[in-house]
């Protein structure tokens, strides 16, 4: 589904990443943890096609990324779901509005999806919000706003950026447990994270690798975690 | 030749349109500019109509004709009339020539030398009055011709008069285009900068939609539909005040010089109400020189 193969990418002098190698096949369940300012975030955008590596080779859903005109790029990445650490709503826009954005600049009636957009925000438990804009929500309720925005479009891959970052531990249970339950689906998932908490839950439900980020390589972590 | 299904395209994208917030300042910019440029053009367009008016009075006031002045000694004057006239009626391209009575010759220094002109008493030359035909005369043989046959009389075919008039024209007619052009490059940058201006401020929605999936296109249309639809409104307003100023600008009649004379008649009228359209094309066309300017610094 995803390859990355011998990708480096660096800010200025600082490398992060040098010449790694990273495949994950169709509905696998990936954590991928560091250390803050280890470069999670950054592989995530290159996974979502926002950066581009600057050595090395990008292939998504079978094409190489750096062949990807800007149409195909848009297109790529209505097949990928991502759930950003910040969010990133449209604050001048009703929640609803927010989670069926991707359906809107994918030029999908939006008024035709009204039942499955019902389904989906009782989902992640935001019926009752349906009508409130993001700066009304509270850090959970956005993130799992977040989490369905990524998933309306039923794409093959989630990408997650330390989606339990802002939330408690029982609003982070309640996410895993959605992403866990997409990966049931079907769904490739793959969460950024360095909280070791939830992947040991996580673990205990789904068969996951955790990958880490350490010295500018990526390594499959062990039985240490 | 694309433009035209592009832009219905792009302005049919209601959805797009929403997903940018509206800002009063930019909004408010574009609109202004928008509605002060119409004013302007709405007066190039009069003045471009008035001046094509002018130019064609002094063409056809003074075309097609021609003069004879006949300056005989006492006792030759009415041979040399006669002569002339014979000569008159054998060249081709005249279709008619005539000597003016002396009536006719008072009338024309009366607004110089009065009313009571002693017209008998005084060395005024014998005026005859050619009407060409067809494509005129051939004027050097006819100069040569006359001086042969009748020294006294010198042709005017009021070339020299007609050619400063017709330029004078021309430039005027030149400086209404330089006027709509100015115009038009003025509001192109005025909603360029406002386009820029929304778009800056909406930089990180230009980054959201982008990052859920939008085609350039999607983020383009968001822009131009708000703008495009904002400078039509704003220039139909100011179409519509210019129109009602030019139409209670007083009418002097025919002796009107020419700037009082600024105006549409007719069907000219209609002009000015396609200012809004071409501002609202002006308008699409920036905005999306600016949306797409702004797309290329995201992936």
């Amino acid at each position: 589904m995803i390859e990355l193969s011998n990708v480096s990418y660096s800010y200025g002098d600082r490398r992060l990443f040098s010449e790694i190698s990273l495949a994950l096949p169709a509905g696998s369940f990936h954590f991928l943890t560091g250390p803050s300012g280890s470069g999670k975030t950054t592989l995530l955008k290159l996974l979502y096609l926002e950066l581009r590596p600057q050595a090395g080779q990008i292939a998504v859903f079978g094409q190489d990324a750096a062949g990807l005109d800007r149409d195909q790029v848009a297109l790529t990445r209505q097949r990928i779901g991502i759930v950003h650490q910040d969010c990133r709503f449209l604050d001048h826009l009703s929640l609803v509005e927010n989670i069926a954005l991707p359906l809107t600049v994918a030029g999908r009636n939006v008024a035709a999806e009204r039942n499955n957009m019902n389904e989906l925000l009782a989902w992640v438990g935001l019926g009752a919000q349906a009508g409130s804009t993001p700066p009304q929500l509270s850090g959970g309720e956005r993130q799992r706003a977040a989490l369905a925005r990524a998933v309306i479009l039923s794409p093959d891959l989630v990408l997650a950026d330390e989606p339990t970052g802002n939330v408690d531990w029982e609003m982070s249970t309640r996410l895993l447990t959605l992403l866990i339950e997409l990966n049931r689906m079907g769904k490739t998932v793959l969460i950024a994270t360095h909280d070791l908490h939830l992947i040991r839950q996580a673990k205990a439900q789904v068969s996951a690798r955790v990958l880490r980020i350490r010295d500018g390589g990526l390594q499959l972590a062990g039985s240490d975690l | 030749m694309r433009t035209l299904p592009h832009l219905a395209t792009q302005l049919s994208g209601g959805d797009a349109e929403r997903m940018v917030p509206r800002t009063g300042v930019t909004a408010n910019l574009t609109m202004f500019a928008a509605g002060a440029m119409a004013f302007l053009c709405v007066f190039a367009l009069a003045l471009l109509f008035s001046t094509n008016r002018v130019a064609e009075r002094w063409a056809s006031e003074l075309a097609n004709t021609a003069t004879v002045r006949i300056s005989a000694p006492d006792g030759q004057e009415a041979a040399q009339v006669a002569a002339v006239l014979a000569i008159l009626e054998q060249t081709p391209g005249i279709a008619s020539a005539r000597a003016m009575s002396d009536d006719e010759q008072a009338l024309l220094l009366a607004p110089w030398l009065g009313p009571d002109l002693p017209l008998a008493d005084l060395p005024v030359p014998r005026l005859v009055e050619i009407t060409e035909a067809g494509r005129g005369f051939d004027a050097e043989g006819l100069r040569l011709r006359l001086r042969a046959e009748a020294p006294g009389a010198v042709l005017d075919d009021h070339t020299r008069w007609r050619a400063p008039l017709i330029e004078a024209a021309d430039r005027l007619r030149s400086l209404g285009w330089l006027a709509i052009g100015l115009i038009t490059a003025s509001m192109a940058a005025m909603v360029t900068l406002a386009a820029t201006a929304a778009l800056a401020a909406n930089g990180q929605v230009i980054e959201v939609l982008r990052l859920a999936g939008a085609r350039d296109a999607f983020v383009v249309r968001a822009f131009t539909r708000r703008f495009t639809l904002r400078a039509f409104s704003g220039a139909m307003v100011g179409a519509v005040f210019a129109m009602a100023a030019v139409g209670v600008m007083p009418n002097p009649g025919a002796a009107a010089s020419f700037f009082s004379g600024l105006g549409f008649r007719g069907g000219e009228w209609f002009a000015p109400l396609f200012v809004p359209f071409a501002a609202a094309v002006v308008a699409f066309l920036s905005t999306r020189f600016a949306a797409t300017r702004r797309l290329r610094s995201i992936r």
